[in-house]
Parts: C-alpha cells; sequence; structure tokens
C-alpha cells in the first residue's frame, strides 16, 4: 500500500500551526538521542537552550547579539529566494564584507565616528554585492544555474581571509593571524548599555524592514515577486527577468556583506579566521522556517540566536558539545520544511483510488 | 453480454473542468479495419475525449465498453491492455534515448536491456508497414517525421488494436504525409486495425476516412460514413449551417479615414518547417481584422512575431504609421500594443492577486515616486471588476478563478489600458457558453472605443461574428482578405483548405 | 624539470579520488532528476563514521562498510524528503548538509575531541610500487578503473540506468512505460551515496588517517560543480576532476617553486575553485540539463 499524495484546496487554518509543532516535537526526539549520548539530561538541555537564555537580561542580550548577523543573513536569503535566485552564497558574500570593513576600519584612522561607521556599513555592503556579482551575472547573462557558482566562491572567499590573516594583514603585535584592531571611530557603539548589543541590530532591523516595505509597497517589490513566482508570466508582461534577478543578488549579497561589516565593527573589532560561524548557511535556515517572510525572519533570527547563547551555556553546565545548538537547528529546518510541504497535501492510504 | 464483433465503444462520456463543460455526453464507437476521422475545432474536445479513451483522464460519467464489456481505465497501462494505443501531438519519447531503448523501455529488466528485441520489432515493422525507423539513432537526431514513426511504432510493439493519432500530419512535410497516410492504411487493411485519425487537413480525410464525427462545444453533431466526401462537403459539415449562405453581420462598416494602428508589412519568419511567407496587411483604429485559419497554418508564429516572442527575418512591424525596429514585449506594450495569448495560465501570475496582475504590465503608471499607488491600483481593480463582470475579489489569487474570469482579467489588463492596437489569440478557447459570450461583447466593445484588434481564432463562428475584415492562413501565407459583409462561410473554407480561386 | 611532472600528475590522481567518486554518485543522481545537496555533508559524516569506526573495531574494512552506511541513511532521508514530499531540493538538501556537519562534529566531540584528543588511524597505504604515479591507493585504482566504468555502465547500458535516464529526462513517459518513478529516484539517490560516502572515506582512512573539523572543505560542492560542467557524463566529468586536481596539485607544487614563494598560499589554493567557475562559465551555456531536474514527481 502507497500512500499518494492529493493537493488540498481547503486548509483548516489549524493544520499549518499543528504540523510545526509536530515537527518541533520530532525535533526534540531526535536530538534527545543525542543530547543522552554525549551525557547530558534532555530535558535540561532543553531548558538550557531554550528557556534560560531569557531567564537573565545577560542571556537576553547575548542572545540578541548572536542573532545579528543571522538578522542580515536571513534577510539576504530571503529576498534573493523570493526573486527565485537561489543564494547559497551568503556565507562567502559575508566574509568578503568582514574583509571590506577591516579594510576600511584599518584604514579609519582620524575620521570622525559619524563618517567611519556608515562607512564601515557600507565597505561592507560593496564587498558583499562585489562577492555577489559573478554568479549573478553568469545567471543573468549567460542563464548558468547560480546554486554551485555562489556555493562554490564561500570556500573561496575563507581562503582569501585565511591568506589575508597569514600574510599582510597579520597581527602587528602579536603575531597571530587575527588582524589588528580596528580605529576606534569605525567601531559601533553599543546601544543597549551594560551589553554588548550594538548598533549593527538597529541597522539590521532597519534594512530586514527596508526590505519588507521594499516588497509590499514598491513598484520592484511586485516585479521582484512577480519574477519569483512566474518568470514566464513576467516577461510576457514586458518584466525584465534578468535584470531584476541580477539587481536583487547584488542587494541580497550587499546586505550579506553589511551583516559581515556589522560583526566587525560591533563586536569582532578586527578580523579572525573564525569571524563566521556558519552565519550565511543559518540565514537559509533563518529564511526557510520565516517562510521567506521578513517579520518573520526577525523572530527566527532571535529564536535561532536564543538556541545559540543557550547552547552553549548547556555545554558549559552540562558538558554536552556546543555544536549540539547547529544540530537543533539544522534538525528543526528539515522537519519544519517537511511539515511545511506536508500541510499542502492530503495522504491517501488507499490503493490507487482517489 | 459479449458482442460477435469487437469494438470499443465511448457511451454517454462527460467530462467538466469547474464549470467548464468539455464533453456533454458523447458516443463513439470505434470499429475495427476502419479509419475514423474526428473532426472540430480546437477546445471542441477531441483531444479530451480521446484522453478519456486513452486513460490520461477520467470521464465525471459514462462507460466504455471494449468488446461490450464495460471496461475502467484508469491510466494508460489499463488502456494499452485493453488494446488502446495513442501517439500524442506531444511524443511521450524520450528525447535523449535510441529508438531501440525507448522501444526497450517497458520491458527493461535490472541489469539487462533487450535491444536485439526492439531492434527486430522495428526491422520487423519496416517489412510489414512499410515504414523504416532507424533504431539506433538517438530521439532529439531525428526529424519529426521519423519521431512520429517511433511514436507509432512503440504502440504498436505493445499490441494495439485500436490506434488513436491526434493530429499526426500537423508537424509534417507533404511528402511525409503520404507515406503516414499510406502506412495507415496499410494497418487499416492489412492488421484491421481501428484508427481514430484527429485531423483538420480536409484532404488528408478525403483521402483515407471511412468513418468521420464532427465534435462541437463538446458534443457529435454529426457521424456519417466519410468515403466519398469531397473535401467542401467535409468543410461544410465542420462549419455547419448553412455552406452558401451570406450571413448578415451586425457590424459597422469602417472608417477609411481612421488611421492604420498596426501594419505588417512583407514580414517573413524563416523556418524548416512552418514560418511566415510575405505577410502584409493593415488594422485600422476601431477594427477587428479577424485571422481565420486551420490550426497549424501559421496563426502561432503570427501571434509570436505580434508579441515580440519570435524575431522575423524579412520586412517590419509598423504600430502608428511608424517602423518598430525593435520588437520585444517592452517596446511593444511601449508603444500601446497589447497582447491575450492563447494559454493563459502562462501570462497569469497565479499567487498574486487580482490587483496586482492587473497593473503588471503597466508599473509605471501606478507608480508614484517608486511606490506603488495601492489606491489607485485598488480603483482601477474596481472598475476592472464591474466594467468587466469578473467574479472575483481584489485579493483572491489569479490562480484560483475560474478560467473564464482569468481570461477576463487578462481582458481587463489588455483593454484597461485603451490600447492602440491588440492582438487576441483564441480568446474563448475553453470558456463555457456565458463566459465566451461575454469575452466577444468585451472584444467588441474594445473596438466600438477605438482599439485596432488583431483575433486570431480557430473558431470561426467567432470570427464571422466580431471581424470587420478576415485574413485567411494557409501554410503561412495570407491567402486573402476578405470584407466580412462580403464572404460566406463556403468561401471561407475554402481558402481554409488552401482552395484558391 | 621531468620530476616535477610526475609528482604533479602522481598528485593530480591523490587529488582527484575523492572529487571522482563524488562526482559519480552525483551523476547517478542527477540523471534520475534529483539534485542532491547533502553531497558535501555525505562526503563529511561518512568521513568521519568511517574513522571513528574503525578506531573503535580497529579494522579499516569495517569503517568503510559504517561510512557506506552512513551514506545510505542520509540518502534515505534526501529521498524521503525530495522524493515523497517534493519538498525544495535546495533547501532539503542544503540542510541535510548542515544536519550531517553539525552531528559529527557533535559526536567527534562526544566521543574523542573532549579530552583534547583527536581521533586517528593507522590509515591505508598506497600500492607501495611502481613508482610516483602508479604509487597510489587502491582507493584511486578502484575509482578510475571500477567505478568510472561501472557507473558509466550502469547508466549507458543497463535496464536499471534506462530507467533512470527515463525518468530523468521524461517522467511522465516512463511512467506510462510502466516504470516506478518514486522508485527509481530513491535508487538512483541511494547508488550515488555509496559513491559520496566512499570519497569521505577515503580521506579520513586513507589520505589523511584523521578527521578534522572542515576536512572537506567544500570538494563536495566541487564535485558537484563538475557534474554540471562533466554535462553529466563520465568521461567529461573525469576531466573535469583532471583539471580541477592538476591546478589544485600545481598549486601545490608552484609553492615550491622560489619564485612563487612569496604569493600567500591561499590564494593559490582558491586557484582551483575558480578555474572550475571559469569552466562553467565557458562552457555552462545551454548545459543540457535533465528534463525533469528539481521537479518532483506527481502523477495529475
Amino acid at each position: 500500500m502507497k500512500p499518494r499524495f492529493v493537493l488540498r484546496a481547503d486548509e483548516p487554518w489549524w493544520r499549518g500551526p499543528l504540523l510545526v509543532m509536530f515537527a518541533v516535537l520530532v525535533t526534540f526526539i531526535v536530538t534527545s538521542a543525542l543530547i543522552r549520548w554525549s551525557g547530558g539530561s534532555p530535558i535540561a538541555a532543553f531548558r538550557y537552550m531554550f528557556i534560560n537564555p531569557l531567564q537573565s537580561r545577560f542571556g537576553l542580550t547575548e542572545s540578541i547579539l548572536s542573532a545579528t548577523p543571522l538578522v542580515f543573513t536571513g534577510a539576504a536569503v530571503a529576498i534573493a529566494f523570493r526573486a527565485g535566485y537561489w543564494n547559497i552564497g551568503a556565507e562567502g558574500q559575508l566574509l568578503a564584507g568582514t574583509i571590506g570593513a577591516t579594510w576600511f576600519g584599518l584604514h579609519a584612522e582620524g575620521l570622525p565616528s559619524f563618517v567611519a561607521v556608515p562607512g564601515i556599513l557600507l565597505a561592507g555592503a560593496v564587498s558583499g554585492a562585489a562577492w555577489a556579482l559573478l554568479p549573478a551575472l553568469l545567471r543573468a547573462r549567460l542563464g548558468i544555474d547560480e546554486v554551485v557558482s555562489t556555493l562554490l566562491l564561500n570556500p573561496v572567499a575563507l581562503l582569501v581571509i585565511t591568506g589575508l590573516l597569514n600574510g599582510p594583514w597579520r597581527n602587528s603585535e602579536t603575531g597571530f593571524p587575527d588582524s589588528d584592531v580596528i580605529a576606534q571611530s569605525a567601531m559601533m557603539p553599543v546601544v543597549w548599555p551594560d551589553t554588548r548589543v550594538h548598533l549593527g541590530l538597529v541597522f539590521g532591523i532597519v534594512v530586514t524592514l527596508g526590505c519588507w516595505w521594499f516588497i509590499r509597497s514598491m513598484a520592484g517589490g511586485l516585479r521582484l515577486r512577480a519574477v519569483g513566482l512566474a518568470p514566464g508570466a513576467a516577461r510576457i508582461a514586458g518584466l525584465q527577468v534578468e535584470r531584476t534577478l541580477l539587481t536583487t543578488a547584488l542587494v541580497s549579497g550587499g546586505i550579506a556583506g553589511m551583516g559581515g561589516a556589522s560583526e566587525i565593527a560591533g563586536v569582532a573589532h578586527q578580523l579572525t579566521i573564525g569571524i563566521s560561524s556558519g552565519f550565511g548557511y543559518t540565514g537559509v535556515i533563518v529564511a526557510t522556517l520565516a517562510a521567506l517572510s521578513f517579520i518573520g525572519s526577525l523572530l527566527v533570527a532571535l529564536m535561532l540566536g536564543i538556541i545559540n547563547v543557550g547552547s552553549f551555556s548547556a555545554s558549559r553546565a552540562l558538558s554536552i558539545p556546543s555544536t549540539m545548538g547547529e544540530v537543533v537547528q539544522s534538525v528543526l529546518l528539515v522537519t519544519v520544511v517537511a511539515a511545511l510541504v506536508i500541510q499542502k497535501y492530503r495522504v491517501v492510504w488507499k490503493q490507487g483510488q482517489s | 453480454m459479449s458482442s460477435a464483433t469487437p469494438s470499443v465503444l465511448l457511451r454517454e462520456i462527460r467530462k467538466s473542468y469547474g464549470v467548464t463543460v468539455a464533453l456533454d455526453g458523447v458516443t463513439l464507437e470505434l470499429v475495427p479495419g476502419e479509419i475514423h476521422a474526428l473532426l472540430g475545432e480546437n477546445g471542441a474536445g477531441k483531444t479530451t475525449l480521446m484522453k478519456t479513451l486513452f486513460g490520461l483522464t477520467q470521464p465525471d460519467s459514462g462507460r466504455i465498453e471494449v468488446d461490450g464489456n464495460a471496461t475502467v481505465i484508469k491510466s494508460p497501462r489499463d488502456a494499452r491492455a485493453a488494446g488502446i494505443g495513442m501517439v500524442t501531438q506531444h511524443f511521450s519519447l524520450v528525447k535523449t534515448m535510441t529508438v531501440a531503448e525507448n522501444l526497450a523501455l517497458s520491458e527493461a529488466r535490472l541489469v539487462s536491456v533487450d535491444l536485439a528485441k526492439a531492434r527486430r520489432t522495428a526491422v520487423d515493422a519496416a517489412e510489414r508497414y512499410g515504414f523504416e525507423v532507424p533504431a539506433d539513432v538517438v530521439v532529439a537526431e531525428l526529424p519529426v517525421a521519423l519521431q512520429q514513426r517511433a511514436e507509432i511504432l512503440k504502440a504498436l510493439a505493445a499490441g494495439c488494436k485500436y490506434l488513436i493519432l491526434d493530429e499526426p500530419t500537423a508537424v509534417l512535410g507533404p511528402k511525409d504525409v503520404d507515406s503516414l497516410l499510406g502506412v495507415i492504411e496499410r494497418l487499416r487493411d492489412q492488421e484491421s486495425m481501428s484508427i481514430v485519425l484527429i485531423s483538420h487537413k480536409m484532404k488528408e480525410i478525403e483521402r483515407v476516412a471511412d468513418r468521420v464525427s464532427v465534435l462541437r462545444r463538446g458534443a457529435v453533431v454529426a457521424s456519417t460514413a466519410a468515403r466519398g466526401m469531397t473535401t467542401k462537403e467535409l468543410i461544410a459539415l465542420m462549419v455547419g449551417g448553412d455552406a452558401g449562405e451570406s450571413v448578415a453581420r451586425p457590424v459597422s462598416s469602417i472608417n477609411d479615414d481612421a488611421p492604420v494602428a498596426l501594419a505588417l508589412r512583407g514580414v517573413s519568419v524563416k523556418r524548416s518547417h512552418g514560418g511566415l511567407e510575405d505577410i502584409t496587411f493593415e488594422v485600422r483604429a476601431g477594427e477587428i481584422l479577424g485571422i481565420a485559419g486551420v490550426s497549424g497554418n501559421g496563426q502561432s508564429e503570427l501571434v509570436e512575431v505580434l508579441s515580440g516572442t519570435l524575431s522575423v527575418d524579412e520586412g517590419q512591424v509598423e504600430v502608428g504609421g511608424s517602423h518598430l525596429a525593435d520588437v520585444t514585449p517592452p517596446s511593444l506594450l511601449a508603444a500601446g500594443v497589447g497582447m491575450l495569448g492563447e494559454d493563459r495560465h502562462a501570462a497569469a501570475v497565479h499567487n498574486l492577486p487580482v490587483v496586482e496582475n492587473l497593473v503588471l504590465d503597466q508599473l509605471q503608471s501606478v507608480t508614484r515616486r517608486g511606490h506603488l499607488d495601492r489606491s489607485a491600483m485598488a480603483e482601477r481593480c474596481d472598475v476592472a471588476i464591474r466594467q468587466f463582470e469578473i467574479k472575483a475579489t481584489p485579493q483572491q489569487h489569479l490562480g484560483t478563478l475560474s478560467g473564464g474570469n482569468m481570461q477576463k482579467v487578462l481582458l481587463a489588463r489588455l483593454f484597461g489600458r485603451s490600447p492602440k492596437a491588440a492582438i487576441v489569440s483564441q480568446p474563448t478557447r475553453g470558456l463555457d457558453v456565458s463566459s465566451t459570450r461575454y469575452v466577444r461583447s468585451l472584444i467588441a466593445d474594445a473596438r466600438a472605443s477605438g482599439t485596432a484588434v488583431v483575433l486570431v481564432s480557430e473558431d470561426l463562428d467567432e470570427v464571422l461574428e466580431l471581424a470587420n475584415r478576415i485574413a485567411v492562413m494557409y501554410r503561412g501565407r495570407v491567402v486573402g482578405i476578405l470584407d466580412a459583409h462580403e464572404v460566406t462561410r463556403e468561401r471561407l473554407g475554402e481558402m481554409m483548405a488552401g482552395v484558391l480561386v | 624539470m621531468i620530476d616535477f611532472i610526475i609528482d604533479l600528475v602522481a598528485a593530480t590522481l591523490r587529488i582527484g579520488t575523492p572529487l571522482l567518486l563524488a562526482a559519480l554518485g552525483e551523476i547517478v543522481t542527477e540523471r534520475a532528476g534529483v539534485l542532491n545537496l547533502g553531497i558535501e555533508g555525505i562526503m563529511y559524516s561518512s568521513a568521519f563514521s568511517g574513522i571513528a569506526a574503525a578506531s573503535y573495531t580497529g579494522s579499516l574494512w569495517i569503517g568503510l562498510m559504517v561510512a557506506v552506511v552512513t551514506g545510505l541513511v542520509a540518502g534515505l532521508i534526501l529521498a524521503f524528503l525530495t522524493v515523497t514530499l517534493g519538498v525544495n531540493q535546495h533547501v532539503a538538501g542544503l540542510g541535510l548538509t548542515l544536519f550531517l556537519i553539525s552531528v559529527s562534529n557533535t559526536v567527534n566531540r562526544i566521543l574523542f575531541t573532549a579530552d583534547g584528543g583527536q581521533v586517528r588511524v593507522e590509515p591505508w597505504k598506497s600500492i607501495g610500487f611502481g613508482g610516483p604515479i602508479l604509487d597510489q591507493y587502491l582507493f584511486t585504482y578502484f575509482a578510475l578503473f571500477v567505478g568510472a566504468p561501472l557507473v558509466w555502465w550502469i547508466i549507458w547500458r543497463s535496464g536499471f540506468g534506462l530507467r533512470v535516464r527515463a525518468v530523468g529526462e521524461n517522467p511522465e513517459a516512463a511512467d506510462v512505460a510502466g516504470i516506478p518513478v518514486a522508485r527509481t529516484r530513491y535508487q538512483a539517490v541511494l547508488l550515488g551515496t555509496i559513491f559520496m560516502s566512499l570519497a569521505g572515506a577515503f580521506i579520513t582512512l586513507a589520505y589523511v588517517g584523521q578527521f578534522t573539523i572542515n576536512i572537506i572543505n567544500g570538494r563536495g560542492w566541487v564535485a558537484l560543480a563538475l557534474v554540471i560542467f562533466g554535462r553529466w557524463n563520465v568521461g567529461r566529468s573525469i576531466l573535469g576532476a583532471a583539471i580541477f586536481s592538476l591546478v589544485n596539485a600545481g598549486q601545490l607544487q608552484l609553492r615550491l617553486v622560489p619564485a612563487f614563494a612569496g604569493v600567500p598560499f591561499e590564494l593559490l589554493l582558491a586557484l582551483p575553485f575558480l578555474a572550475v567557475i571559469i569552466g562553467l562559465a565557458v562552457s555552462g551555456r545551454n548545459v543540457p540539463y535533465p528534463g525533469s531536474y528539481l521537479k518532483p514527481y506527481r502523477r495529475l
């Protein structure tokens, strides 16, 4: 007896949320096994991961800090995906942004803050967009699939960083492969006193809201949506499909790059090899879990930030590996995405009849 | 109860897609040793009927009886098991594999593939039916005629006794048509096969058909023995009505002072098969030029040229008297030429609401400083909904609308901007009676407000009802442009069949 | 100079082995119309599970088997998501990669590195004779002389391959011909993951003998590109793998050349990736993607 999937036209409102909750449950079950193996108690671990960060000011603000780069990459991926441009290169674009920002930050001595701070973000955005240019051109002009070209540039960006840090940007004092600290004026001020939450968060939220506004209210947003939903119909309506894809790809790269700049200017203040812990890939998780909505991605980014912080404290307290948070996030992605698809279909178990 | 003579009977087949009735209680009988031609315009239900027989779709009601026994055909496999085979317009061959591999596909085991058997089948067929198919050539590299032979071979190899051929000669040149018809005759004579031939080509039907049935709007309007019928008589059957009558046209006469809105001068598109040759015509403001013709005589190419998706090799397109150098969708729209294509699903963005689909091709007019003027859009949408009687709400996704309403939205988009010229292709295909009537009145209204309309339609009634002048296309050329009130159905039919005076 | 070339060829063969194996697996998968973006994760998790099992049992062969089983399980998950459920193949594959990498890193932490250690085994050695070029690992010989011809034969000569190609090109026609489309796709995905896990296992069980974070380092994506560059053909993919590996081996050798000593070696490391992208740009126009690529099949 094989299941057949029949598209349902009617969706009771409760089906979606119910299936998502089921997905979350499956996530818990799967990760529990792993947590138990590592010698921890799943209930305790989940409490650390989800509840604990919200119980202290420090936990909350660290979660927000952790979510900051995800706000950028989530928006970057969402806007690309909505145009039908499969940008899996947000990681490389973010790293390119960190390179541009570091360069700017190292040369920003003497600039006043109100110039240097926007300047460093701009440097990041331009670098990110530049990193996105080649795959975008290949797609727009030659019709070459952007999935592989954007993916391949991710390790290249990391190699460039490693090369710079082992070479010209090696720390002049310590000799370690991390860069000198950037100019004071380019560092982003903290916006929540006595925490590490910095101005980058504000920029990230502004950019995300800007994307939201663009998509729903601007003519370019409608063009983007049409191209993403039905490129053939868009072409018939006289829309320039290739130009839209190119522009979207560059904007997406720019946003990711700005996220990199935000990390440099707001938290790290120098470039290191481990500057990104997969922010670009996590951006895909953020965008997908938020079903490509921008307001939703803010919430999802926060949730993942909480999980990140929580799993770190879980690892200290319970000696389970800190990578458990990544496991939770990726299982969540897979189960929720499956749930979102299942909700659209009615499963028919009968033999060949509809 | 088992009948003595084998046959396939389709009894009272009904099929609706939502509110559109595709088949309205069709009864048809197929008998061995007979070539049964199925006539009718696109959208009349011929293909739907045959898809039902071949298991590609299920009827809402009615039965299929094979040799007198009610048979349920739920899939092509059931059809083949019942001895029914079909060669569709879109070949079901795997283009990147060879003919032999395609033939061997259904019998392929895990490791071994009996290509030798497939090759033998091909050789057999060459001997028995006189058509050769090179077995070891990749399908994509074969000329279309041979691809079709491979498709037929696939059906024969499955041992079918009833073979459905859906417009097989549409893609063939004269010599290949000849050999195909010869093959069909041989199949009938040597193997006593029962063959259903869906076709528009009168000459071919005249040559081979034993029986002919005409479908119009989902019902059989005529079914008679065809042996000895002339093309003229066949055309009369197909177009219906009294072929000789000259119909009074409810159209106003053209104002000769009206400016020429759209013109084609010497337009040619060179293709190995099909294409356009030296197309020249003018359409004035406030006039409908109907393009009539049997499907496959260049109308699609003409529409593609006029919509900017096919580039011309010779000749030029003029809008408002001036030559349009760059014929692309954006430049045509900018010049005031709009289009309604024959595939509304290709032009509709299903997951966007009606209000947004309505302005998609004219965003500049509702954009202020980059922002969408939502209130202007809402106003336009309300006007469109009222004026075009669209049964939908502005926020409804276009994909949830019925075919008729979707068409009205696209027409509202087209005519709402009062274009200089509009190309309308098969506007009422697949629509129910009331939608059809309404859409036609919309087109007439557009003319009344000064738009020059090019109406491309295979529905002769439609062309006759709406057009001021009628251009008939045959084999990629315009064989004549007649004034509507001078034309008779008979004359039109003759021109459509290539009978020139 | 001759020595330089000999060393270059030898290194090319070594470097190209995991790429070729992974590409062979992806060819079979994509020929059925399925994109497996889990390739990077499968290589990673098979590399880890193989060496972990080998370390615990003391047997490299058991490690190899465990690696393959890991790949098969991952393949089942991907096939279920994309073929049965019809989830977007980019998201499903990427999610699977992220999942496999994070789980592998976690288990690595649990089992080995929590105390600062690292999993190590005594890896397989190369065959040990024949001079630099012929002195390769068994994996390399397998990839070139067994794996590649086998995949070629499977796709172009076997009945299974015929079905795979039909499903990948025109699933409706395949369905009409009686071929089980979903089942064929599952089989193609699973067969593909076997090769991908061999690629990962080669790296830890033979080439390096230990597992480190980021050990795959984007080679799965390179294999993906090679499949497109190779137009889903075995021969052309070998060519692509050779080009990439040659450039990769070349930059390793170039470092030893005094003239290039000043160039940051990471830049040279990036060359092979850029070579692949250029290769795609040059040859990638109008590439004949399998007809049903990325499209889930539903009988309407």
